[in-house]
C-alpha cells in the first residue's frame, strides 16, 4: 500500500459518487457537476495506479493533462447547451418535466418553441 | 415510496460498481508492469530536445494525442459558438459593474498575461507549458470580459476563425510537412525539434485560450435575440 | 506517519466536498463546494508528484470552471428571465 494506491482507491470512490449523482439528480447543472466528479475520479485512478509501483510517471500525467483540458471544454459546451435549454424551455431538468409537457401539449403553446 | 426504492437500487448498483472497481485496482496493483515506462522515457529524453518529461511526452513522443485533442477543442468551440445567440458584445447587461472588479483588473490582468507568458516559456524545462498558459490566458480574458473591456476579436469573423483554428492548422501543417519530408507523420527532424516544439506550443496556447474564451462568451443567452429565432 | 495522515485527510476532504457538491440544497453552495473540490484536487496532484497537472487543475478547476458555473447558476436561479421571455416570444 502506497499513497498513490490510496489516491487510486479514492478515485474509484469518486467515480461511484459521481455515477450515483449522475443517475439520480435531475437538475442539469448538478448532473454536470456529478459528471465532472466522475472524470476527476478516472484521472486519479489513471495516475495513482500507474505511479503505485514505478514512482512519478510522466506518460499518464501527460494523458491526464490533455484529459483535463478536454473536460473543461466539454463542461463549457454543456453549460452553453444547458443555458440555451433553460432559455427555451424554462426548465432545469429533462426527465419528468418533458413527460409533463407532453401531457398538456394542447393547453400550452410553449412546445412549439423548443421544436424550432 | 417508489422514489426511495429507486434511489436504493441505484445506490446498491453504484456500491457494487465501486467495490468491483476497487477490487480490480487492488488486483492490478499487485501485478508488476511488463514495461518500465519512466525508465524508457528517461533514456530517450535527450532525443526530444526538451527537458521537462511531461512536455516531451505531450509534444514529441505522443504528439498525435495532442493533435487530436486540439482538434476536439476546436470542434467544441465551433459547436458552442454556433449554438449561441449573443447580441453585441458590449451589451451593458452582460457586464458586471463592480468598483472592486475594475480596481482589481488593473493589477491582475498585466500580471496574469505575464504569468501566461512565463508558464509557456518555462514549459521546456520545468512544470508549465501550453495547457497551463492557455488556461491562464483564457482566465485573464474572462476577467477582461467581465470588466467590459472591448474585445473585437471575439466577434464572429475572420479573427475568431483564425484564432480558433490556428493551433490545429499549424500543428497539422508541421505533421504533414514532416511526413512529406521523408520522415514519419509527426516525427520532427532532430535539428529543428526545439524550434518546432516552441512554435507549436505558442500557437496551441493561443488556440486553447481562444476556444475557452469563446465558449465562455457564448454562454449567456440574450433576451433580445428571441424574435429572430422564432421566425426561422 | 505524518505524511500518511496528510494523504488520508486529503482523501477524506475530497470525498466530503464531492458529496456536498452534489447534495447541498442550494445550487450556489453546490458550485462553491465544487470549486473547493477542484482546489483540493490540485493539492492531491502535488501529493502525487504531478506539478504540471496541479498547475493546470488550479488554473482550470478553481478559476475557469468557477466563473463559468457561478455565471450559469446566477442565470438559472433567476427564474423570471426564462418565463418572462417565453411570453415575449409568443406575442
Amino acid at each position: 500500500m502506497t499513497p498513490s494506491l490510496l489516491y487510486a482507491l479514492a478515485g474509484a470512490a469518486l467515480c461511484g459518487i459521481g455515477l450515483f449523482g449522475f443517475i439520480l439528480i435531475s437538475h442539469l447543472l448538478r448532473k454536470l457537476l456529478a459528471f465532472n466528479l466522475m472524470g476527476s475520479g478516472v484521472f486519479l485512478v489513471l495516475v495513482g495506479l500507474a505511479q503505485h509501483r514505478s514512482g512519478p510517471d510522466p506518460v499518464p500525467q501527460a494523458l491526464v493533462l490533455t484529459g483535463i483540458v478536454v473536460a473543461i471544454a466539454a463542461t463549457a459546451l454543456a453549460v452553453v447547451l444547458i443555458r440555451r435549454y433553460y432559455h427555451l424551455a424554462g426548465k432545469t431538468a429533462l426527465d419528468d418535466a418533458a413527460r409533463e409537457t407532453l401531457r398538456d401539449q394542447g393547453s400550452r403553446q410553449v412546445r412549439e418553441e423548443p421544436g424550432e | 415510496m417508489s422514489r426511495i426504492l429507486r434511489s436504493l437500487s441505484v445506490a446498491s448498483v453504484c456500491l457494487v460498481f465501486v467495490a468491483g472497481l476497487a477490487f480490480v485496482i487492488w488486483e492490478i496493483s499487485a501485478v508488476a508492469t511488463p514495461v518500465d515506462l519512466p525508465a524508457r522515457l528517461a533514456e530517450n529524453l535527450e532525443r526530444s530536445s526538451v527537458e521537462n518529461p511531461v512536455t516531451a511526452v505531450l509534444l514529441n513522443f505522443r504528439s498525435y494525442d495532442t493533435l487530436l485533442e486540439i482538434g476536439v477543442l476546436v470542434i467544441a468551440g465551433i459547436a458552442g459558438i454556433s449554438v449561441a445567440r449573443t447580441s453585441s458584445l458590449e451589451d451593458p447587461e452582460l457586464r458586471t459593474s463592480d468598483e472592486l472588479l475594475y480596481a482589481l483588473q488593473r493589477w491582475l490582468i498585466p500580471l496574469m498575461l505575464l504569468l501566461a507568458g512565463y508558464l509557456l516559456w518555462a514549459g521546456s524545462d520545468r512544470p508549465g507549458g501550453a495547457f497551463q498558459a492557455g488556461a491562464v490566458l483564457a482566465a485573464s480574458g474572462v476577467l477582461m470580459r467581465l470588466g467590459g473591456i472591448p474585445m473585437d476579436f471575439l466577434r464572429p469573423g475572420l479573427m475568431l476563425r483564425l484564432g480558433l483554428s490556428l493551433g490545429f492548422a499549424v500543428f497539422l501543417l508541421v505533421a504533414v510537412a514532416s511526413a512529406l519530408h521523408g520522415g514519419e507523420f509527426l516525427a520532427y527532424p532532430p535539428e529543428m525539434a526545439k524550434t518546432l516544439i516552441v512554435v507549436i506550443e505558442t500557437v496551441l496556447t493561443l488556440s486553447i485560450a481562444m476556444v475557452l474564451l469563446a465558449l465562455f462568451v457564448s454562454a449567456p443567452v440574450n433576451n433580445a435575440e428571441e424574435p429572430e429565432e422564432g421566425g426561422s | 506517519m505524518a505524511e500518511w495522515m496528510l494523504d488520508i485527510v486529503l482523501v477524506i476532504a475530497l470525498l466530503v466536498t464531492a458529496g456536498s457538491a452534489l447534495w447541498s440544497r442550494d445550487l450556489f453552495r453546490a458550485v462553491v463546494f465544487f470549486i473547493a473540490f477542484g482546489l483540493l484536487m490540485a493539492l492531491a496532484w502535488v501529493r502525487l508528484n504531478a506539478p504540471d497537472i496541479a498547475l493546470a487543475e488550479a488554473a482550470i478547476g478553481a478559476g475557469l470552471t468557477g466563473v463559468l458555473l457561478l455565471d450559469a447558476t446566477r442565470h438559472l436561479s433567476n427564474r423570471d428571465s426564462g418565463r418572462k421571455n417565453r411570453g415575449g416570444g409568443q406575442s
